[in-house]
């Protein structure tokens, strides 16, 4: 699969420190699978205790069908490693998280699930926490934000992993290739745990 | 040859192969795995035909899902005994060393690593939790992974990896009576946040962490992740070596030798340069405690709850609007004096033996208070095993605490052990965010001796009131 473009009404969640236990609680990783982990996104900021929708959640609202861009606080995606947590946003459209910064290990999850983590200076943010349900295009070949004002911003994005999303390449393919680099490496590092040299 | 720091001599020495315009491959020397995050990623092994590279690089064990209600009872929840179920059929499968529930060497995956000398000096460890800096207190480059990436150490033993910058964090002076490890990290991550360390990897240097016991240092590493950094680390010196020499995996004899004489290259060089720094006075610190839905959150127990009032940044005012709200607080009240209902002393942050001889040296002659459950989780069966050789068992039970079987239990309530809508608890686990050890729940993070003297007065306390 590949990612280019996207071009989607923004939901705005602004929240700081958004972690990765209200993205998807623990309870909702007992699975073996991925299958199924879209229910358990923002389970309980988006529920009731008696499973009824809470109306004034962001992505409850009627505008929010279709939408694949959350804006959110800074440090989106912190505390805990669990990948389920990519998993559940795209299982329910989201392909792009624009926010200040992102917790580093949820930013290495999200590249390799089809979720940009967009970065965009505090100005432009201040902008799109103005503008819920504006329209925003994200270029991943071109890195720009085209904001709701019609300015275009610069993000960054690792290159590898650009490439790795926009021309489909998978990175553990790209790993297994340099099985020999791997294996001279290995030759060096003779014995198991405890006499690794 | 540039002085390098600690991290970039451990980085140095792992990197296989490096070409441009990717990141570099990083050979991992031990691979730690658990029933939560490994099952998606044995099955990206069935689906491509690939084996696990080097199993006895890998080692499993089940802690997360695990009930810490007695081995002998058949488990109810259907749904986590499938998952452990599957890491069996997983490990068996693939040729990886399993600690399941039948063995001694059972426990918290960042607490059997050190406790059975896999972790070394100088090593790359990862596992697919956050929590993974705790082998960082060995001189180990230690770092949480998401599951694609246990895929991938799985098949290659390696890591595509950039690498992080260094951010010395120096803690000199003497601990007072009644202040211990765990009220230092709290204090690190209040004073910088939890986003202050992203991109980084803390070095814990300074005359405090020096002497400082592994487990206290364990403690320190293991919430790194809660200052915003994947790793945190203490460079070697010779508590670290006599904590590993004779351990199980520890090498043995000429290795042995060989061993110390790498490791004592390790630590950062002089003159070697930090992104950033920070210094901290160990000497002024009190006991710690968080108020809040964040580590970063914290305040020493004499101080207040911050009032939103104060703050000009707006979305910084309205979450902790939206935290005070969560935990039912009033902004200017303190914390200390608050009715707590719940008391969890376990974790991988405080569930070693040196934890529980804390705790229990409040708890003795003491009872729980009657309002209070309080929930004693040992990090392993090892530990536990120590626990009740030196009797401390008894003086939990005695006072009418539960003492249980080893597994990350109410830390984030994935096995049964949880917070009940609205409850509070004392606890001395690493995460106090919305829901994390039950929805609804309400966390007050804090140390084994904190945790104690709440358990018996009922309310949050300062210890150094009971000492």
């Amino acid at each position: 699969m590949k990612l280019e473009k996207i071009e989607s009404k923004i939901a705005v969640l602004p929240v700081d420190n958004i972690d990765t236990d209200q993205i998807i609680p623990a309870r909702y990783l007992k699975s073996i699978s991925k299958e199924g982990l879209g229910e358990g996104l923002f389970r309980d900021w988006r529920l009731n205790a008696d499973g009824t929708p809470k109306a004034d959640f962001v992505l409850n609202k009627p505008e929010a069908k279709g939408v694949q861009i959350l804006v959110t606080g800074d440090n989106f995606g912190c505390g805990s490693s669990r990948e389920h947590a990519p998993w559940a946003l795209v299982q329910n459209g989201i392909h792009a998280v624009i926010s200040t910064s992102f917790a580093d290990i949820f930013k290495g999850n999200a590249l390799k699930n089809q979720l940009l983590p967009v970065v965009v200076p505090a100005d432009a943010h201040a902008e799109l926490l103005k503008s819920p349900w504006a329209t925003v295009k994200i270029d991943l070949v071109a890195q720009t934000v085209t904001l709701p004002s019609g300015r275009a911003v610069e993000f960054p994005i690792d290159a590898f992993a650009k490439t790795c999303l926009v021309e489909g390449v998978d990175e553990l393919g790209y790993m297994i290739q340099q099985e020999p680099a791997i294996a001279a490496f290995e030759a060096k590092r003779v014995g198991s745990v405890n006499t690794l040299r | 040859m540039k002085p390098r720091t600690i991290v970039e001599k451990i980085w140095d020495s792992h990197v296989v192969a490096e070409k441009p315009g990717a990141p570099a491959l990083l050979y991992i020397d031990l691979h730690l795995t658990h029933e939560v995050t490994s099952p998606q990623a044995f099955s990206m092994l069935r689906e491509r035909g690939l084996k696990v590279r080097r199993p006895d690089l890998t080692i499993a064990t089940m802690d997360h899902s695990t009930p810490t209600t007695s081995r002998d009872l058949p488990m109810l929840d259907t749904v986590g005994k499938a998952q452990l179920d599957q890491m069996e059929k997983n490990c068996k499968d693939f040729g990886i060393r399993l600690y399941d529930l039948k063995t001694t060497k059972q426990g918290i995956v960042h607490v059997i690593g050190p406790e059975q000398g896999l972790t070394q000096p100088g090593m790359t460890i990862v596992c697919g939790d956050s929590h993974t800096a705790t082998h960082g207190a060995f001189g180990a480059l230690a770092f949480g992974i998401g599951t694609s990436q246990v895929g991938h150490v799985f098949a290659t033993q390696c890591l595509l990896q950039t690498p992080s910058k260094s951010y010395a964090i120096r803690v000199e002076g003497a601990l007072k009576p009644g202040v211990s490890a765990k009220d230092i990290i709290l204090a690190v991550i209040a004073k910088i946040g939890i986003g202050g360390g992203t991109g980084t990897v803390f070095e814990y240097q300074g005359s405090t962490i020096r002497s400082l016991s592994m487990e206290e240092r364990m403690t320190i590493c293991n919430m790194s992740i809660e200052g915003g950094a994947r790793a945190g680390l203490v460079a070697p010196d010779d508590t670290t070596y006599q904590y590993i020499n004779g351990r199980e995996f520890a090498p043995k004899g000429a290795d042995w030798d060989a061993a110390l004489a790498r490791w004592k290259q390790l630590p950062t060089d002089q003159g070697a340069q930090y992104a950033k720094e920070l210094t901290l006075d160990a000497s002024t610190l009190e006991p710690m405690v968080t108020f809040g839905t964040n580590p970063g959150m914290g305040i020493p127990i004499s101080g207040s709850i911050p009032d939103p009032a104060s703050m000009s940044d707006p979305i910084e005012k309205s979450d902790l609007i939206k935290a005070l709200k969560y935990m039912d607080l009033e902004p200017g009240r303190q914390l200390k004096g608050h009715k707590i209902d719940v008391v969890f002393v376990g974790s991988c942050t405080n569930s070693r033996i040196s934890d529980l001889r804390a705790a229990a040296s409040v708890m003795k002659g003491r009872k729980v208070n009657p309002s209070v459950r309080m929930l004693v989780v040992p990090g392993s069966m090892q530990v536990k095993k120590q626990a009740e050789a030196e009797g401390l068992d008894k003086i939990f039970r005695e006072a009418g605490a539960d003492f249980r079987e080893a597994g990350c239990s109410m830390c984030l309530a994935m096995n049964g052990d949880q917070l009940e809508p609205g409850e509070y608890s004392v606890s001395t686990s690493n995460r106090n965010f919305e829901g994390r050890q039950g929805k609804g729940g309400r966390t007050f993070l804090a140390s084994p001796l904190t945790a104690a003297a709440s358990a018996v007065t009922g309310v949050v306390t300062d210890v150094r009131t009971l000492l």
